[in-house]
């Protein structure tokens, strides 16, 4: 028998609103030893409380309301807490977002690896560890006879996700549940993840839950995929198989989300109205955080801003719109030279240049309705009150796909992610900007919700040759939206051009790094890469 | 609202009827008392009476008459002293979260400083130094009370401060005292209430207990934490006089800190 | 751990600028008395000369700079001059009362800061349960209460009704240890009273919030036993908040121990403090409140400095 968990019908509760609702409906599935299934939809579909009930395990406020949950041979539903505490770590083991918040900051990494097994009674506290430094050995940790023995804070996040991943091995578990291990990370932080995931699934053979909202890195890990959304099965197939010929309209949906857009026409027709020349910047006085930075944008176009983490271009940004004064160079914006500092620009200054930002949770004033979160730069840029403002308020709402009566009363805070979103773009559209800095605006969206913001970027920009600067550690979306593209690293700029330059080689070894990085659909790009680049592991 | 009350807890409802309670009988003292406040009318320590509904105290006046007096004086100093504790502490909080710099690291380290001082010692020698008149009583108690107010104010501004709403308004150029009033301020309002209740209970306390040392409001006023004192030799005997202002003391301060703890219960989201 | 220590002594010379500027506010502001300190002294013997006498005795007429060096001078050296009460030496006075008010404040501290921590660290446990809410609320009544309240009700029950301990605290330095506790079994006991509510509280929020991090969750996950999980995992990371609790509150004892001093009548610091002060007795004032404000500064920065090095971030490892 070779099936290693079987969920049958499984309902699970969360208590919200003085009630039990249901979160996951009547979910069933199998896993056969050495066998991973990967788990994937939005946020809100389930598959976390899934991956963690399948050892027993809910989260505060929820409970498991019926069903069936069988790992090898030993019913989960109902089962006593000692019966449970006997499964957990020893027999499926859990792998979670956060490395950095689940281990704990006092105690080194090696302890906290062999505590399972040595309180499950499988090893004793020498032989633990050094099958500790094996595993750490095998997962391309560097230094792995030492590592073992640093704080979790001494070790960096790609570092710290593979301790993770090893201290979920230390039991030698039939099955490991993966949930959103590399999300957090960088693209290019995201493969060495991978690659232990790789090394354990198909050469230590265990089996595994892979939990993930992206759908070409399932398609990397896993050798069947469940779609999930709002607690339901959509779908369920072999991999290959359903990345060909998706039965669902949903699955469609999630595999059509990274298709290009068309490309405009790239003459120089089109006027500069921002020109950055030699421009650095420094948080400290001593280290500078931006250095030799020159970038245009045109009339009407977008750049992209690409980087990974620590890469600058958030703080591009910021000296851009003045909030930290750049220390030497110039910014031009439509034919003038801005002041560095934000306090001595003036109000036309601020009001031809707006952002957009990644969290619309903490973007908008909670106590706001929409009309005043719309209607204030109206009133300040404008002088617009009254019926006037009134009238604009719903233009806008208009021009961002939301209808005004149902909205235009609302308090921030009552709306959904991609409504809240559109509201900040209303709200920069308001001042009739020249250019929009957009700060990774649709990082922290779901997919689907993503590319409805994207697609009405793209129609603002043809009705009215709004230009953005597009900041994304995103590469997909980069090739999606952009005319040109600039690659940040480590606060200067590594490779910029037209978007078709910069895609196609000859490429700076950084950018082809990146580019190279990013998952594709193919569920043989991951091994393909891994081939190429085995000895450059760091 | 409403719904918010139907809500509430038990505890939080029985704190609601002890404020109210309490200030009903400070506001319209001159008509519950039967006496005069400093009027003596009867034999030193009386037992509870018809006449004397809570008995008499050390030199004959009408308890109940001095209790509701009392109620009176001492609510309306410590309610008084809280508000300008409270105006002053949120307003330099708030200037020092949104402005930053300088002004917050001066500002900062002369709230630490003042800070460290042993609240009790302070205050017992700046009136021994400068007298217990009520406006010497008032503005010192503010004054000392204001660093913790203007600790809570500022961490909660900077809470709010760094979200990216401010910085919008920020970038649109709006000022200082605009963005303190319209972004800072509603969203402040929840935290600084409940904070507002736990200084109140405190500032009464503290009220109490310097008038207890002979400190604070001067008799004849009527005074319970003066009361307590003058009233302390009665226990000897056996007679438990004083138990009555120190008693209602502790009543108020319980019912200010059960609507305490529910408001922070509820503006902390459902974290238990 | 070089980054740590330079912190350490960063705060420790905040302390010491932080006494200094009190002995300079504590110096001026009982200076700034109205009305001619010898006058207010001397009262009806206030005769030219004597004034005069009076004066140069307490170098009065020096400038306020030099009397301001001279006196710290004297007080770092032990010599705090004479009480104008009873022209015997402020630093006699004072030492006997301060330890006795060290006596009071250590023995609640010993009952107190166990007691609270077990009951912080259960309720943690058992939180939302009958046994929480009753303690809870318990403790709610507890911080509300002033202390005198407490102590006049403990007086009425076990002085006055029950004849069980003395209503007031009269030790001296001739009576055995056995008797000093009985003796100061009540004053004892309201302060514990006050002191282990806060803590609890406290402790409880402390742990509650440790409880609830995301490597708790692991060690379950990993289907660790409970109270392993207790012990060395949220054990560890409670105790820089716990010790910063218990110091917090120490702090604040030895002023809470003030009124407690004057209901049982205790010798201690706190009374004599309060009872000059009504005498203006300014050597006796500016002592005491020198000496009372170096020991909560004093205990502020340990619970600094513990909080400091018992932060997890700052191991580091050898490699």
């Amino acid at each position: 028998m070779s099936t290693i968990l079987t969920i049958k019908n499984l309902y699970i509760e969360a208590y919200s609103e003085e009630a039990w609702q249901p979160i996951v409906k009547d979910i069933s599935l199998t896993l056969k030893k050495g066998e991973v299934l990967g788990l994937i939809g939005e946020s809100g579909a389930g598959k976390s409380t899934i991956g963690l009930a399948a050892m027993g395990y809910t989260r505060q406020g929820c409970r498991l309301a019926s069903g069936s949950i069988n790992l090898d041979g030993v019913e989960l539903m109902g089962a006593s807490d000692e019966d449970l505490r006997l499964v957990r770590g020893s027999k499926i083991a859990y792998v979670a977002q956060s490395a950095a918040a689940s281990f704990n900051p006092s105690h080194r990494i090696i302890k906290q690896h062999v505590e399972a097994p040595v309180q499950h009674g499988i090893m004793s506290y020498s032989d633990a560890q050094k099958e500790a430094i094996k595993i750490y050995r095998r997962l391309f940790l560097p230094n792995p006879e030492k590592i073992g023995f640093r704080y979790p804070h001494e070790l960096s996040g790609g570092q710290l996700q593979r301790a993770m991943v090893a201290m979920a091995m230390s039991c030698e578990p039939q099955i490991i549940v993966f949930d959103e291990p590399t999300t957090a990370l960088d693209v290019t932080t995201q493969i060495e993840v991978l690659a232990a995931v790789k090394e354990i699934t198909e050469k230590m053979n265990k089996a595994a839950l892979y939990i993930t909202h992206d759908l070409a890195v399932v398609a990397q890990v896993a050798h069947r995929i469940m779609v999930l959304r709002n607690g339901r099965l959509v779908e369920e197939g072999e991999t290959r198989a359903l990345i060909k010929k998706p039965r669902q309209a949903y699955t469609r949906e999630l595999l059509n989300v990274r298709s290009l857009r068309e490309d405009k026409d790239q003459s120089d027709k089109m006027d500069v109205i921002l020109t950055i020349k030699d421009v650095a910047a420094t948080y400290t006085g001593e280290e500078n955080v931006l250095e030799d930075i020159n970038l245009t944008v045109r009339k009407g176009r977008t750049v992209a801003l690409v980087g990974e983490s620590g890469s600058g271009k958030s703080t591009l940004a910021r000296v851009i719109t003045g909030l930290l004064p750049a220390t030497q160079g110039s910014i031009n914006f439509l034919g003038e030279d801005l002041p560095l500092e934000l306090k001595h620009r003036t109000k036309d200054n601020l009001r031809r240049l707006q952002m957009i930002y990644q969290m619309p949770d903490t973007a908008l004033n909670p106590k706001q309705t929409v009309r005043r979160v719309i209607g204030r730069p109206l009133e300040f840029y404008f002088g617009m009150g009254g019926k006037k403002a009134e009238e604009r308020i719903r233009e806008l709402l208009f021009s961002i796909e939301l209808e005004p009566d149902t909205y235009i009363n609302r308090m921030t805070t009552e709306l959904s992610g991609g409504e809240k979103q559109r509201i900040c773009i209303a709200r920069a559209l308001a001042a009739r900007p020249d250019l929009i800095i957009c700060d990774e605006v649709t990082s922290a969206l779901d997919q689907l919700v993503a590319e409805g913001i994207l697609d009405l970027l793209q129609d603002l920009q043809n009705k009215t040759d709004i230009s953005y600067l597009f900041i994304t550690h995103d590469l997909a979306t980069v090739k999606a939206i952009s005319d040109k593209i600039v690659i940040m690293l480590e606060g200067k700029i590594i490779e910029q051009g037209e978007k078709k330059k910069v895609l196609s080689p000859p490429h700076h070894e950084y950018t082809d790094k990146l580019l190279s990085s990013i998952p594709e659909m193919d569920p043989d790009w991951l091994d393909n890469l891994l081939d190429e680049r085995l000895d450059s592991f760091i | 609202m409403l719904s918010l009350l139907r809500q509430s807890p038990l505890s939080a409802r029985i704190g609601l009827g002890i404020v109210i309670l309490n200030c009903l009988v400070a506001i319209f003292a001159p008509w519950i008392a039967p006496y005069d406040e400093t009027a003596v009318v009867g034999e030193v320590w009386e037992t509870v009476s018809a006449r004397f509904y809570l008995g008499t105290d050390h030199i004959g006046r009408d308890l109940f008459t001095r209790m509701v007096y009392g109620a009176r004086n001492t609510i309306a100093l410590a309610f008084i002293t809280t508000a300008l504790s409270f105006m002053f502490g949120s307003l330099l909080g708030f200037v020092a979260a949104v402005k930053g710099g300088w002004i917050d690291q001066v500002l900062s380290r002369l709230i630490d400083v003042i800070m460290s001082f042993p609240t009790l010692i302070f205050a017992l020698m700046i009136l021994s130094v400068l007298g217990s008149s009520i406006p010497t009583l008032i503005f010192t108690i503010a004054l000392l009370d204001s660093t913790r107010v203007y600790r809570l104010s500022r961490a909660v501004a900077m809470d709010i401060e760094v979200m990216e709403f401010v910085e919008v308004a920020r970038l649109r150029g709006e000022g200082l005292w605009w963005i303190i009033r319209h972004e800072i301020l509603p969203n402040a309002l929840p935290p600084l209430t409940a904070e507002f209740g736990l200084r109140f209970c405190f500032v009464f306390l503290f009220i109490a207990s310097l008038s207890f040392l002979g400190l604070g409001i001067q008799p004849p006023l009527a005074d319970w934490g003066g009361m307590v004192r003058e009233n302390a030799g009665a226990i000897t005997f056996g007679i438990f006089t004083p138990l009555i202002p120190a008693g209602a003391i502790a009543f108020l301060t319980v019912g200010v800190n059960m609507i305490v703890d529910w408001f922070l219960h509820l503006s902390s989201g459902l974290h238990e | 751990m070089k980054n740590v220590i330079w912190h350490i002594l960063k705060r420790i010379g905040a302390s010491l600028a932080t006494i200094f500027v009190i002995s300079v506010i504590i110096f001026i502001g009982v200076e700034l008395l109205p009305g001619d300190v010898a006058d207010t002294v001397l009262g009806q013997s206030a005769t030219p000369e004597t004034v005069e006498a009076f004066r140069r005795e307490l170098k009065l007429d020096l400038p306020p700079h030099i009397r301001y060096v001279t006196w710290l001078k004297n007080f770092v050296q032990g010599d705090f001059g004479n009480s104008l009460a009873n022209k015997r030496p402020v630093a006699e006075l004072i030492s006997w009362r301060f330890s006795n008010t060290l006596f009071l404040a250590a023995t609640t501290a010993l009952i107190a800061v166990p007691l609270a921590i077990l009951l912080g660290i259960l309720a943690a446990f058992y939180r939302n349960t009958l046994y929480d809410k009753v303690i809870s609320t318990t403790t709610l009544s507890f911080i509300s209460f002033p202390e005198f309240f407490v102590a006049y009700i403990l007086i009425a029950l076990f002085s006055v009704k029950m004849e069980l301990f003395p209503s007031i605290a009269m030790i001296d330095p001739h009576m055995g240890l056995g008797r000093k506790f009985y003796t100061i079994l009540l004053p004892a006991l309201t302060l514990t009273c006050v002191v282990t509510a806060h803590m609890m509280r406290q402790t409880r929020a402390a742990i509650i919030n440790v409880l609830a991090s995301a490597y708790i969750e692991m060690a379950e996950i990993k289907g660790i036993r409970r109270l392993r999980i207790i012990i060395h995992h949220a054990f560890p990371n409670s105790l820089s908040p716990v010790i910063n609790v218990v110091a917090v509150n120490l702090a604040y004892l030895v002023v809470g121990v003030v009124i407690v001093e004057v209901v049982f009548v205790y010798p201690g610091l706190g009374q004599l403090l309060v009872d000059s002060v009504a005498k203006r007795d300014l050597p006796v004032v500016q002592a005491s409140g020198l000496i009372f404000s170096i020991t909560y500064i004093g205990l502020n920065l340990l619970a600094d400095v513990l909080s400091m090095l018992s932060n997890p971030k700052l191991r580091q490892s050898q490699f």
